[in-house]
């Protein structure tokens, strides 16, 4: 091998050694999204195949050389409905396959563990609801279907993980979901996408998959102690949520125990879920947010809470089954209500303003 | 390759250009500067076009060496943002957008309706000022500091994150909307009402057809862009929410309508394109188009369907998954119609009298070309593959070669076919075949390992990459060096030919349309008179014709 270029030889030998055609299939979706993909592929090899059949055929054919003289045809109203109606077929077939997977890859099964991404220029930030936090790093088991919630607390990011088949927008001021279940360990890229200023392509991380026996042990040893869930119940009481929120007759706030998920009729009379989506939007924009037969006395949350932070208190409103807990919380917290809180319903008067 | 060419010039010993024709009519800078010629306002968008695709050509060069290794050490990340910003800026709206319709559309418009001019030649001008106007703030921007928002203008990156001159490259493509919009209507009006006598609908030549279509897209579909980047300046300068929600804004406003413009806008790109493609592959085969109506009414209809896909931007942005679901489906419709065009004009080869002149590769390159972009365009437009492989280089590489295989193969097309008419001289044959080669070659190196890199996962506008991907961007890279020198070449032999090409005579391809019945290069007012349609569109016999009557005249005398 003398004669090739050393330089060019290594070259081709990392190419050789590398040479993939797709990522690993890491996730339980993957496989059936490289199946569509795949089919799409042949279908192109195919069509481009005869296409390039009939330009070099009548090429040779009906060269000037062989063919000196055209003939003149108008056109083939049979021929042209075929080639309208098998593309057009096709085309339905890739539709209708591909919004299946769709369908799936956006829609969560119930028993689905939810973990929060928040992304910022440029890092992505991972909640896990044990109170696990990362950065640019995402651990999760295989056999487990895993809920992401994502949100971006300035531009648009993108969070991409190759090797799941899996790619949702993180979109400032609303959350979006995608799942998957992860299959093989292993490491993979997780990247940001959508172009989000100047470290754009820094914004990238791992996402480390593990056995389940492993990811036990790796959230015990990265645990700071408080749940999600006690972060979020911490911060609702040094907001003084629970001045209103709380269980007592004459409570100025809805009670919140079990609101996640239920139905709420609004002041306007609109019924509406209280998904996380709608918990954001009552915490940061309660005046649009009333829920009937009460008055519109609470102050915007927005700026005063982080991005983390309104995960937090939805995580702990998520998980605020029994009345028993917000007693509790009343009780424990040692936080004097008034002192700390921005302004949080102790002016009921200043607050009428806030809604006409 | 075959040596049979349907090239008939005339005796070069005799030959002589035409003394009085649109280039000889009056001199002087201001003669060009001041003129309402369509056929000069042509050359003046020609030449600047032509100045922008190099401006944008090298940064593009620049992106390719930068993504030769994996860390970004050519320059800064901030610096390469700004780079295919920039890259991307000025080859859609500086070169692109008017590529086809205001450089070769407006050179041939107004003669292949048999009209003196555009309707409307005061406005035509306008329009090529607009462009210059922008193109000098585009310029402004760059030599201040550039832009690095991307050619989408996201926010509320571009909105409050950054601080670079988004402002003034807003109004720059503000600006080069307007000459869009002006062009545009310019050939509506034209084409409804300067078609001279028997020129009907049905006798249009299908370029026209193609253009009409893009026409009605860009006086549609422009204003919705001058509307969007207008909030964008209002947001950013006054804090205005519109688009941001921390200042009470919809963040995905923006999307919507900045894909409400900027879908039709690929169809304002390629329609002209494939218009283009009809008229060089009917000539090169002597043969009408195959199924002219249906070639026709596809363009027509993937002017109606544009409109109504941009969603196919935002699957997973968020949007329902339901509106995902329509806007899918007529992904899907409107690729039916370009599914269609490929289709007729292989079949418009078939029986034909087939030549390979530069035209015709170019032609035949496109058609190769445009079908893989077509399908992987498929790819994406299935909602579940989506997921996988946009804001990756799968979209990078289906969009170049929809955009530079498909568009830029048919403008080079054009441009040789033209030449000849616009110049009255031939192009150097050997070379520029050579040049199609190596553009087609140089190209498929440059784009086809980037779906390989997209399917990887390889995000688009990064610096810096996973070292993995490094042997595929070293393939890209080496394709780009190849295609630079494919675009170079043109500019060469091509100023070459200006003084020292053959002279082509009226009509050097022996073609049907109204433009080659007229002198080359044409007079100022197109024709000595007002010519009559009296033939269907490509009707070669209805040439023969001519030729023979033409010649037992000239016996006679």
């Amino acid at each position: 091998m003398d004669h090739i270029s050393p330089v060019l030889w290594q070259f081709l030998d990392k190419w050789l050694e590398h040479f993939q055609l797709y990522p690993p299939e890491a996730s339980k979706i993957a496989p059936q999204m490289d199946a569509l993909y795949f089919f799409m592929v042949l279908v192109s090899l195919v069509g481009l195949t005869i296409v390039t059949l009939l330009i070099v055929a009548f090429s040779i054919l009906y060269n000037k050389k062989r063919h000196p003289h055209a003939v003149q045809i108008e056109g083939s109203t049979l021929l042209e409905a075929t080639w309208t109606i098998i593309p057009l077929g096709i085309f339905l077939v890739i539709f209708v396959w591909g919004a299946l997977l769709y369908f799936r890859i956006y829609t969560p099964p119930a028993n689905a563990m939810n973990i929060y991404v928040v992304g910022k220029q440029w890092m992505w930030k991972i909640e896990h609801p044990g109170g696990q936090h990362e950065i640019n790093a995402l651990h999760i088991p295989t056999g487990q279907p895993i809920q992401l919630t994502i949100i971006s607390q300035d531009v648009f990011h993108s969070f991409s993980i190759p090797a799941f088949r899996v790619k949702r927008e993180a979109i400032p001021g609303r959350y979006t979901s995608a799942w998957f279940e992860a299959t093989t360990p292993g490491t993979y890229h997780l990247f940001c996408t959508q172009y989000c200023g100047t470290n754009h392509s820094q914004m990238i991380g791992e996402v480390v998959v593990m056995t389940p026996d492993d990811f036990k042990k790796w959230l015990a040893g990265s645990t700071s102690g408080n749940s999600l869930a006690m972060d979020g119940e911490r911060l609702f009481a040094s907001l003084s949520c629970n001045a209103c929120h709380n269980s007592r007759p004459d409570a100025r706030g809805p009670n919140l125990v079990n609101v996640y998920d239920s139905s709420l009729t609004l002041s306007t009379g609109q019924t509406v879920t209280a998904d996380d989506a709608y918990l954001r939007q009552a915490i940061l924009n309660p005046s649009q947010n009333i829920t009937q037969g009460y008055s519109p006395i609470m102050p915007t949350y927005q700026g005063q809470v982080s991005e983390e932070g309104v995960i937090a208190l939805v995580e702990y409103i998520k998980n605020l089954d029994s009345d028993y807990r917000v007693q509790e919380t009343l009780n424990t917290t040692d936080i004097p209500p008034n002192e700390t809180a921005p302004s949080p319903g102790q002016k009921p008067a200043a607050q009428k303003e806030v809604k006409p | 390759m075959s040596a049979a060419t349907i090239l008939s010039l005339p005796d070069q010993s005799t030959a002589r250009i035409p003394k009085m024709n649109f280039i000889t009519k009056e001199n002087g800078l201001l003669s060009w500067l001041l003129t309402s010629d369509h056929k000069r306002i042509a050359t003046l968008y020609l030449i600047s076009i032509t100045f922008f695709f190099f401006i944008g050509g090298a940064l593009a060069g620049l992106i390719r060496l930068e993504l030769l290794t994996p860390q970004s050490d050519l320059m800064a990340a901030d610096t390469y943002n700004k780079v295919f910003s920039m890259h991307g800026l000025i080859m859609v709206f500086f070169f692109l957008v008017p590529s086809v319709p205001a450089t070769i559309g407006n050179f041939l418009v107004p003669m292949m309706v048999g009209a003196k001019d555009l309707a409307l030649p005061k406005i035509n001008l306008l329009s090529w000022y607009l462009y210059v106007i922008a193109g000098i703030m585009m310029i402004y921007t760059m030599a201040v500091g550039g832009v690095d928002t991307g050619w989408t203008f996201t926010t509320p990156l571009s909105t409050h994150y950054l601080n670079t001159h988004v402002v003034s490259a807003a109004l720059s493509v503000f600006v080069a909307g307007f000459s869009s919009i002006l062009t545009g209507l310019n050939f509506i009006v034209t084409i409804h009402k300067m078609r001279c006598p028997g020129m009907t609908w049905f006798r249009l030549p299908l370029f026209l057809w193609s253009n009409y279509a893009a026409a009605i897209l860009m006086v549609l579909g422009t204003p919705v862009l001058a509307i969007t980047l207008t909030l964008v300046a209002l947001e950013r300068v006054f804090h205005i929410g519109v688009f941001d929600p921390a200042f009470g804004g919809d963040p995905l406003l923006f999307q919507h309508l900045f894909w409400f413009y900027s879908h039709p806008a690929v169809y304002i790109m390629i329609l002209p394109g494939f218009g283009v493609i009809s008229e060089v592959v009917s000539t090169f085969s002597r043969k009408r188009v195959f199924g002219y109506t249906a070639v026709a009414f596809s363009s027509v209809a993937i002017a109606v369907f544009a409109f109504f896909v941009w969603a196919h931007h935002m699957f997973i942005m968020g949007i329902s998954n339901y509106a995902a679901l329509v806007f899918s489906l007529l992904t899907m419709m409107v690729a039916v119609p370009s599914a269609i065009k490929i289709f007729n004009w292989s079949f418009t080869l078939y029986k034909g009298s087939v030549t390979f002149e530069t035209p015709m590769l170019y032609s035949i390159g496109f058609m190769g070309l445009f079908t893989i972009g077509g399908m992987t365009g498929v790819f994406l437009g299935s909602t579940g593959t989506d997921i996988h492989l946009t804001e990756t280089y799968f979209v990078v590489a289906h969009f170049h070669f929809v955009m530079v295989g498909g568009m830029l193969m048919a403008f080079l097309s054009g441009i040789h076919f033209w030449w000849p008419k616009w110049t009255g001289r031939m192009y150097p044959e050997k070379i520029s075949q050579l040049a199609a080669l190596i553009t087609f070659i140089g190209f498929n190196l440059t784009f086809f390992p980037q779906f390989i890199l997209g399917t990887l996962g390889m995000p688009r506008r990064y610096a810096a990459y996973p070292p993995e991907f490094q042997v595929l961007n070293v393939f890209s890279t080496a394709g780009a060096t190849v295609l630079g020198v494919g675009y170079l070449l043109p500019i060469l032999y091509l100023t070459w030919s200006l003084k020292y090409g053959a002279i082509a005579g009226d009509n050097p391809w022996q073609a049907t349309g109204l433009e080659w019945q007229t002198q080359s290069p044409p007079l100022t007012e197109n024709f000595a008179e007002i010519p009559i349609m009296d033939h269907e569109a490509y009707d070669y016999e209805w040439l023969e014709k001519q030729n023979r009557a033409r010649q037992q005249q000239e016996e006679v005398v």
